[in-house]
């Protein structure tokens, strides 16, 4: 009957715009993967190269130390860029714009832990304390993902429970600070993009 | 206000009509050009809509400012949120004793 494909039809079309208005579904789990793998990476150029090694303050130069800085930096642009171009062609593919006002809500929400965090990264380092680098990045990224959880898949929020709680460990044991930054940063994200990629996308 | 036998509500007779209510039932509040956005409405269109809704009190509406710009945020009223549910089910069930 045809009446019947309507209203089909109709319920479909509710279901795609109460989603499609509250959640931001554009977010590829490619972006988890890649990310990760690059934290892993320079996890590992910290450590080897640039004798990065938290707990054992006197062993790293400072030449080095801004080395390890400009090196975070890197990344976070590198992360942060594949993200937003992938996000992009994705949207693109469903023809939606990135930029409405789900993303809006979803980058504010993440935008006042992170630019706490960042900024209290920035105090640490200005103080030469970089015993506590590795956790307040864990926990401020974690608490920016458990906001952004509100407005996206529900799985970014446990990512975000977990990397806050590395967060909290990795204050405890300093000397396995940049294990557990990269067990946070470089596997989950790795995990959670595989699992977001099965699960939603296929 | 209109409510057909089989529970039907007039006032969403319309795909644009049923998409400003799906989405202000998922949101607190959203400006006129969020909901454009989302419906993919041209301004006549969705202001006809979105008024003649206002007048079944099924949505509700807040004016502010943000600078000199005045700014027109739309919200679903308790009374919109059962009429719009009460369709939903009636859609549910027209489907289900159809099949």
């Amino acid at each position: 009957m045809n009446k019947e494909k309507d209203y089909i039809k109709d319920l479909a079309e509710i279901r795609q715009m109460m989603e499609r208005s509250s959640k931001f579904i554009s977010l590829s789990g490619w972006a988890g993967i890649l990310a990760g793998i690059y934290a892993l990476v320079a996890a590992y150029i910290a450590y080897t190269l640039f004798n990065f090694k938290p707990g054992e303050e006197s062993s790293i130069t400072p030449s080095d130390m801004l080395n390890v800085i400009l090196l975070a930096l890197a990344l976070l642009v590198l992360a942060l860029t594949t993200a937003v171009f992938l996000s992009y062609k994705s949207a693109s593919k469903r023809s939606e714009p990135i930029w409405n006002a789900t993303s809006r809500r979803l980058l504010l929400n993440m935008a006042v832990p992170l630019v706490t965090g960042g900024i209290f990264l920035i105090i640490m380092i200005s103080q030469s304390h970089f015993n506590m680098l590795s956790s307040i990045s864990l926990i401020f990224y974690g608490l920016a993902l458990y906001n952004a959880g509100n407005f996206t898949y529900k799985e970014v929020k446990i990512l975000g429970v977990i990397l806050i709680i590395l967060g909290l460990i990795s204050a405890c044991f300093i000397s396995w600070a940049l294990l557990i930054w990269a067990a946070g940063f470089g596997l989950m994200h790795i995990v959670y993009g595989i699992y977001i990629q099965v699960k939603y996308k296929r | 206000m209109k409510v057909l036998e089989t529970g039907f509500n007039k006032a969403f007779e319309s795909r644009i009509r049923l998409g400003i209510m799906s989405v202000l039932s998922v949101n607190d509040v959203l400006d006129f050009n969020a909901l454009k956005e989302y419906l993919d409405a041209t301004d006549g269109n969705l202001a006809s809509h979105i008024k003649a809704l206002e007048k079944e009190e099924f949505i509700g509406m807040e004016k502010s400012f943000i600078g000199r710009k005045p700014n027109t945020r739309y919200f679903i009223t308790d009374l919109g949120k059962i009429a719009f549910s009460n369709h939903l089910s009636a859609l549910e069930r027209l489907i289900q004793s159809q099949k």
